[in-house]
């Protein structure tokens, strides 16, 4: 069996475990969110050995290059020694700005980085509150416009990280994030491509940063931000979106309210899903940006495919449960 | 590899033409789309493509192994003759969408019909 090296402490890595398996199983902290490859959270680096190309997918090439590996991915097929990142290569410093309430229980989280950090609205970080819990967030913010990095956090029942960030992080603290991750971001060309944006929840903070970032990239077709919500009271940035559609004729703003009577006449009644199918029975040559609750994001997947979305123009970004 | 049928469809491109469509056509039809239920779409959509390459005469690195392996835990769901004949009327009816003639339809269903042992477990 092959052995795995930790801070000086040499264990055995029985099969069928994962290096995260392994350090979990000896309390060694090792942060983790998804536990299947995803999220990016576990991230380690070997620096005696080769990672297995299997635990590499989905890493930048830069990081691949430094034997960096996703632990919950891991199975060694030889001797390894491995690390947390460092930061400055694989995490840097950011500088709290300001936390802002947007709605009963989201608030936004503006980060100031220490490095300029190289990213695309609708990709997601790592925010670290120490070396052993960690959870991914979506950047609504958009690099050319914004000097500051955006993150809506929702309050999660019984939820470690976002309790700490409602109830205790506050301007002028100094947290760890990681590289920017993900591939639900906007990418120039075909400027006259129609644009279908759904979310629930939180999950408006990457379609915010998409849209914002399209509309700046010169992107001419309609754009159609759906954004659902149990409660009125959930919708936040309406004033913004309203603003952005009232500046630009192409952009349009659908806020969407699914378990409670409406009386404003601009916001429609039911799931958001529902209420941007009826609105759109064809998809072809449409480009679809989908984020937010795991079951919508899913159903939405293979809806917005059915009637005619090609798979290669289907962006999304669910929420991964932490685990 | 079947070089020249795989020419004659248009190669690769050909099968990213098809992909979309015919996995469409898969999802929407009600005798076998339950199999798909579950799947992971982007991950399923490069297997389509894989599978396209393969009966379209293309180079492919499927064993009889891999595809008995691959669907042992659909057959034990109960895939049988009926929903194997489906995928193909699917593939031929994409083939037929995509203005292929039918001669090489029929060269592709002939090639789908080798893998049909592996992949219903016989």
């Amino acid at each position: 069996m092959p052995k795995l090296t930790y801070n000086s402490i040499t264990y055995t890595c029985p099969e069928n475990q994962t290096v995260l398996d392994v350090l979990h199983a000896h309390d060694v902290p090792v942060p983790s969110s998804c536990h299947s490859g995803v999220c990016q959270t576990c991230l380690m680096q070997a620096v005696k050995g080769t990672p297995p190309e299997a635990a590499q997918k989905g890493l930048k090439d830069t990081l691949k290059a430094q034997n960096y590996f996703l632990a919950c991915c891991c199975h060694p097929d030889a001797d390894l020694e491995v690390a947390l990142p460092n930061s400055g290569t694989a995490r840097s410093k950011a500088t709290v700005k300001s936390i802002d309430r947007l709605c009963n229980d989201i608030v936004g989280v503006s980060l100031i980085c220490e490095q300029p950090l190289d990213y695309k609205a609708g990709q997601f970080i790592n925010l670290f509150k120490d070396n052993t819990l960690a959870r991914s967030y979506s950047l609504a913010s958009v690099p050319a416009q914004d000097n500051h990095l955006e993150l809506h956090v929702r309050k999660v029942p019984e939820g470690r990280m976002s309790s700490w960030i409602h109830h205790k992080l506050k301007s002028g603290d100094t947290v760890e994030i990681s590289l920017p991750v993900g591939d639900c971001f906007y990418t120039p060309g075909r400027p006259e491509q129609s644009m279908l944006l759904i979310g629930t929840g939180s999950g408006l903070a990457p379609l915010y940063g998409i849209a914002r970032d399209a509309i700046a990239q010169g992107h001419t077709g309609p754009i159609s931000l759906y954004h659902g919500s149990t409660t009125v009271e959930g919708l936040y940035l309406m004033n913004e979106l309203r603003q952005l559609a009232e500046i630009h004729g192409n952009f349009n703003y659908i806020p969407c309210v699914s378990d409670e009577p409406v009386t404003d006449q601009s916001i429609r009644d039911g799931q958001v899903l529902d209420v941007a199918l009826a609105d759109n029975a064809k998809l072809t040559g449409s480009r679809v940006f989908l984020c937010g609750n795991p079951n919508m994001v899913k159903a939405a997947k293979k809806k917005t495919f059915l009637i005619g979305a090609s798979m290669k123009d289907i962006y999304s970004d669910a929420f991964v449960p932490a685990n | 590899m079947n070089q020249t049928l795989f020419q004659k469809l248009g190669g690769e491109a050909a099968v990213d033409a098809a992909v979309d469509i015919f996995y469409r056509k898969v999802l929407s039809d009600d005798r076998i789309s339950g199999f798909f239920d579950d799947v992971d779409m982007e991950k399923q959509a490069a297997k389509q493509k894989a599978f396209l390459t393969m009966a379209f005469g293309g180079t492919n690195n499927y064993t009889g192994m891999d595809l008995r392996r691959g669907h042992a835990h659909l057959v034990k769901r109960g895939l049988n003759d009926s929903h194997f004949d489906a995928v193909v009327e699917d593939l031929a009816a994409t083939l037929k969408e995509l203005n292929v003639a039918n001669e090489h339809i029929a060269e592709v269903a002939a090639l789908c019909e080798t893998t049909r042992k592996d992949i219903l477990g016989k």
